[in-house]
């Protein structure tokens, strides 16, 4: 049986997020198909005939479709689902938002936001803010999942040959919701808890002017989020808001950047779930290191201006 | 205005002797036919998760309130099995002692007040006593004749700066007939009150301890539920009054914690770090090793006894349990005298009602309670604690003679916990070893198994009465102690840009125990309330 | 309009919690539960919607244990109108939750359905959605504001890339994200005032069994310690050529 994979994209280019979920269907046996739902969005399905992983492009292009209304997007697949074993989306607020609307029209229980594939119906995905993780079967005869996009690789787009499309009708449309409008975040600014990139200060920023260093630093990182440990909130530096960690904001970006922060448990809870970790102090005893993919023992006085120098150079 | 409720008896503190206290007042109402209006306010988020203690319950009390405990599902099931006391002499070193007759435990259980405090609050509802978790009991309410009124609740939502924040709610009035202060060791109402009524006059001061506990989940061969150990001597020196306690509870946990005497002098003694230390010593750490840490938690005890009781009763008001200092310091116990206390109190309360009474003092409260059993084991006991101020030979040699010689006819007096520190520079600041994160912790992460957690947006609930003095007189004489005694990491010295020191306050860490309150060398630090429902959220402490 | 809120009670935010020894799940006897963060916001919005006068009535609703009762009090004390506990010691997946929801829907017939986004312990995500997709209605989910114009509700909702605003014809499900609103304290005469709430309990039926167990439930792995670099350019280095995080 096949596997059948949602794209994620934005009609002109495809989401990096569904590589990683494409990878993920690879660890299932089957041929993987992938399902590029929008309107005028032939780019994408080009873009997806060149994946190593792609058995099949499947293609909609259906004003139904241009605001990934999960309405529409769930009847289109509840459509098609038949003679799939494994149904796979991304675990971002696109693939939060039909799946459990496509699982209740399957009647079948779904599993979300899985972080490994133990096997064809053996999942591993963590509960309670990540402060555990549970591995689930399950039993029914379609799978519905949806895959974290930082826990698995990008499947490459090296395919010698493309990868044959084949055109989908579109389903029936839903007529009680209806878009309005998106207001894009600005990508220079983006949330604490969405950004793709957190540069985090603490105490050894030694004041609040300190943190504008760490700004410069998060604009040419291509435009990243600041956080700061309780240590730098509680002196009055930066204001709680941004604060990561147990009792402040749990992220997990891409990046996570942590600046003169020692690394107390409590922060660490907040951030360990992040792709990599970079730690600047200048004390190598520092907790931090302990989980940090890259630890630069130096002063951040020294460092992080060279380090927004060199970045500036090859901007 | 504030809105305001109005209740025949008010209990401020959800714990063994404010809950048996709105038991009994209930059972007697019943009893008789009668309707009296219970409320008890607690500032933990739930009940229990502000109770701390060794624990090892003698169940006296319990027998008297509730006889059917053991059929009403109480869980207390954990049977003293052995009970050891031992001498620690160095790092290496120990050797058994006999077991003094007071710290015998035959009959007692091994509890977790924590639950016992939630099944006691299970018990109280269903007699119908009102219990409101989560709301900080933060003024007494006055009547004009100076008669206690009953209390104010907090506002929630004030911001760091003082504003009103956006979803501020303006705290309640609960007025009461009579009001019962329960709130345990130095409870911070029950301090004003003492000084309102001037209810230390003729006694001695109160003194403390601070203890310091975790509980481990264990895989042992040394590991026996109902197994009890008590230790002196090392790691603190012989003039420190302190020591070690390890119970095996049931299914593998065990809690192991060290109290300190707060009339310690060298202001580098942390009782964290004294524990941390102690859990390496050889005759310990088989106990812990292969095992997990579940929780930790800090609270001081009183240990002032009889010598230090204040006067029970005001207008209006009465004191009960520790923060009337009804611990039994030589039994190492005070949850079966905190529990008689407030079942003292309720009967004499509801005998005061019964007889048409409502506000006023209730003096029988403190003349039943003189002639309670409660009391009387605290009187033969007096002299023990205060014994132990030339040391831990002279202090068990005193013990010794009041248990098995000839007791005493005086009465030793007491001396203020915070003005026995002696300047920094008189001794060599202690050298506690590094933690080895297996045995031994920092106190951030300890502090984080004590699921501590305020509303960050408010004001700090510690304040200093003088700023400078933090500078002037904790650093610069003390060599600022309450970086080292704080249990929570509260107090750090940090400096400013200008290379000045300054004292930070992390006020979020605050495990509520009031050591600061206490053992602070000019009485500088005043602990108030948090937001209602802040503060640590023990289990099974 | 009619809301209805189904709330979760679950163990507190702020609290550790312990696996059992044997690895079956979490052991949550003993710690402080509370109602699920989200939730209360959904609770919140709802209560807002009434003093605004676009609801004339809220309705809470929990599944579970009598302790959830605990959480229906908290929900009624920051001001919902009746509480229905729907009486199960089940442990229920969210899709049957969602069709223990559907039948409730059909018999107290709201004109919205307001939920949390998701549990802070299952971490699902799913049961708005499958509940909206049971009934055939609308969903607005991860909402940030919610304005009712008449028989239409316009839904901000968070998405990745920002936000987006949706129409909804009534009756539709909701469900709540944290920017929603800041939940008002429960005040003690509020609390009081429950007594005289009504809560109904239903006893639900024996379940049909799940499709999905739960195996087992472990610590997370501990993240492996990285490497220490000596210089900004190794660091540089690292993060585009090995990470491939830096463009």
């Amino acid at each position: 049986m096949a596997i059948l994979v949602i794209a994620e994209h934005d009609h002109g280019q495809l989401n990096p997020v569904t590589l990683s979920t494409l990878k993920a269907a690879t660890q299932l046996s089957g041929d993987v198909e992938v399902l590029v739902a929008g309107y005028d969005c032939k780019n994408v399905v080009e873009q997806l005939t060149k994946c190593e992983a792609v058995q099949t492009v499947l293609s909609v292009d259906n004003l139904l479709y241009q605001h990934f209304l999960p309405e529409n997007l769930s009847l289109l697949i509840a459509s098609i689902a038949q003679g799939y074993s494994h149904i796979l989306a991304p675990a971002t607020t696109f693939g939060k938002n039909f799946m459990p609307r496509l699982s209740a029209l399957l009647d079948v229980q779904m599993v979300s936001d899985i972080t490994a594939i133990e096997s064809e119906d053996t999942f591993k995905r963590p509960i309670y803010a990540g402060n555990a993780v549970a591995t689930v079967q399950c039993s029914s005869p379609q799978k519905l999942l949806t895959i974290r996009p930082t826990a698995f690789e990008k499947v490459a787009l090296n395919r010698s040959a493309p990868a044959p499309v084949r055109s989908v009708p579109a389903a029936e449309g839903f007529e009680d919701s209806a878009f309005v409008s998106v207001q894009q975040a600005n990508a220079d600014k983006p949330q604490l808890s969405q950004a793709k990139v957190v540069v985090s200060g603490g105490r050894g920023l030694q004041k609040a002017e300190n943190f504008k260093m760490l700004e410069d630093l998060a604009t040419k990182l291509g435009g990243g989020a600041i956080g700061a440990s309780r240590a730098a909130v509680d002196v009055g530096w930066i204001g709680n808001d941004c604060q990561v960690g147990q009792t402040g904001k749990v992220v997990a970006p891409e990046l996570y950047v942590a600046v003169g922060i020692s690394g107390a448990i409590q922060h660490i809870a907040g951030m360990k779930d992040s792709k990599v970790i970079v730690a600047i102090n200048k004390d190598e005893n520092a907790p931090i290191f302990e989980v940090a993919t890259y630890g630069l023992v130096a002063d951040l006085f020294d460092a992080v201006p060279e380090l927004i120098e060199k970045l500036a150079e090859e901007g | 205005m504030r809105e305001s409720m109005q209740y025949d008896v008010l209990i401020v503190g959800a714990g063994p002797a404010g809950l048996a206290c709105a038991i009994r007042l209930k059972q007697l109402a019943e009893a008789e036919g009668k309707t009296l209006s219970v409320c008890v306010l607690e500032k933990g988020a739930a009940v229990g998760a502000h109770l701390l203690s060794g624990a090892v319950l003698e169940t006296r009390a319990l027998d008297e309130l509730l006889p059917n405990w053991q059929s009403m599902g109480a869980p207390i099931d954990t049977a003293v099995t052995t009970d050891d006391f031992q001498y620690l002499y160095n790092d290496q070193k120990g050797l058994k002692l006999p077991t003094p007759k007071l710290m015998k435990n035959d009959g007692n259980y091994i509890v977790s007040l924590s639950e016992l405090g939630r099944w006691l609050a299970t018990q109280a509802e269903a007699l119908g006593v009102e219990i409101f978790a989560g709301f900080a009991a933060s003024e007494i309410l006055y009547h004009a004749d100076g008669a206690v009124k009953g209390v104010a609740t907090g506002d929630m939502g004030i911001q760091k700066n003082g504003e009103k924040g956006d979803n501020y709610t303006q705290g309640v009035e609960i007025h009461a007939h009579q009001t019962v202060f329960a709130e345990g060791c130095r409870g911070s109402l029950s301090k004003q009150l003492i000084a309102q009524f001037d209810l230390q006059k003729d006694k001695s001061p109160q003194t403390y301890a601070l203890g310091v506990k975790e509980i481990w989940q264990v895989e042992s061969p040394h590991y026996s539920a109902g197994q009890m150990l008590h230790t002196v001597g090392w790691p603190l020196k012989n003039n420190t009054y302190g020591g070690s306690f390890v119970y095996h509870m049931a299914n593998n946990k065990v809690a192991i914690g060290f109290v300190v005497g707060l009339d310690y002098q060298n202001p580098t003694l942390s009782p964290f770090h004294e524990l941390q230390r102690f859990k390496h010593h050889p005759d310990i750490l088989p106990l812990l090793e292969g095992g997990k840490r579940l929780a930790y938690g800090a609270k001081t005890l009183v240990e002032g006894g009889v010598q230090s009781m204040p006067k029970l009763t005001a207008p209006g008001a009465v004191l009960v349990g520790d923060a009337a200092g009804t611990l039994n310091v030589a039994k190492i116990k005070g949850n079966h005298t905190a529990m008689k206390s407030g079942m003292v109190a309720a009967e004499a309360l509801f005998e005061h009602f019964n007889a048409g009474g409502t506000g006023g003092e209730v003096v029988a409260y403190e003349v039943n309670f003189k002639s309670s059993w409660a009391y009387k084991e605290l009187y033969q006991v007096r002299n023990i604690r205060p014994g132990f101020k030339h040391g831990l030979i002279l202090g068990a040699l005193n013990a010794f003679k009041e248990m098995y010689l000839w007791p005493a006819r005086r009465t030793l007096k007491n001396h203020a916990d915070h003005a026995q520190l002696k300047p920094v520079g008189k001794f060599k600041p202690i050298a506690y070893p590094k933690p080895d994160g297996e045995i031994s912790f920092d106190k951030p992460s300890s502090v984080y198994l004590s699921n501590t957690y305020h509303e960050e947006n408010q004001p700090a609930h510690l304040k200093l009465k003088d700023e400078a003095a933090a500078i002037d007189v904790n650093l610069n004489q003390f060599g600022a102690p309450e970086t080292h005694y704080c249990p929570a990491g509260v107090y750090e010295i940090l400096k400013t840009e200008d290379g000045l020191p300054f004292l930070q306050i992390n006020a979020q860490n605050c495990l509520h125990c009031k050591a600061c309150d206490i053992k602070d060398p000019t009485q500088n630090i005043n602990w108030q309330t948090p937001e209602g429902g802040g503060g640590p959220n023990y289990t099974d402490m | 309009m009619k809301v209805l809120v189904a709330v979760k009670h679950v163990v507190d935010a702020y609290v550790q919690i312990r696996l059992m020894a044997d690895g079956s799940g979490v052991d949550t006897r003993g710690l402080k539960h509370n109602i699920n963060p989200f939730c209360e916001i959904a609770v919140e919005e709802a209560v807002q919607l009434k003093e605004k006068g676009d609801a004339s009535e809220v309705v809470i609703c929990s599944i579970g244990e009598d302790a959830v009762q605990e959480t229906l009090r908290k929900a009624l004390a920051l001001g919902a109108d009746r509480a229905v506990h729907l009486k199960t010691t089940a442990q229920m997946q969210p899709l049957q939750l969602a069709k223990v929801l559907h039948t409730l829907v059909e018999s107290e017939k709201p004109d919205l359905v307001l939920m949390g986004k998701q549990s802070i312990d299952g971490d699902n995500n799913q049961t708005a959605q499958m509940l909206a997709g049971l009934l055939g209605w609308p969903q607005g989910m991860f909402a940030s504001r919610l304005e009712l114009k008449g028989q239409e509700l316009v839904v901000n909702r968070e998405v990745d890339s920002g936000e987006e605003t949706l129409q909804l014809k009534l009756p539709a499900v909701v469900s709540a994200d944290l920017r929603l609103n800041q939940p008002r304290h429960v005040t003690l005469p509020n609390l009081m005032k429950t007594k005289q709430k009504p809560l109904e309990v239903q006893t639900l039926p024996d379940l049909a069994p799940s499709s999905y167990k739960i195996l087992n439930v472990t610590e997370p792995a501990k993240r492996q310690k990285g490497v220490l670099l000596n210089s900004v350019d190794e660091l540089l280095d690292k993060l585009k050529n090995e990470a491939k995080v830096v463009g």
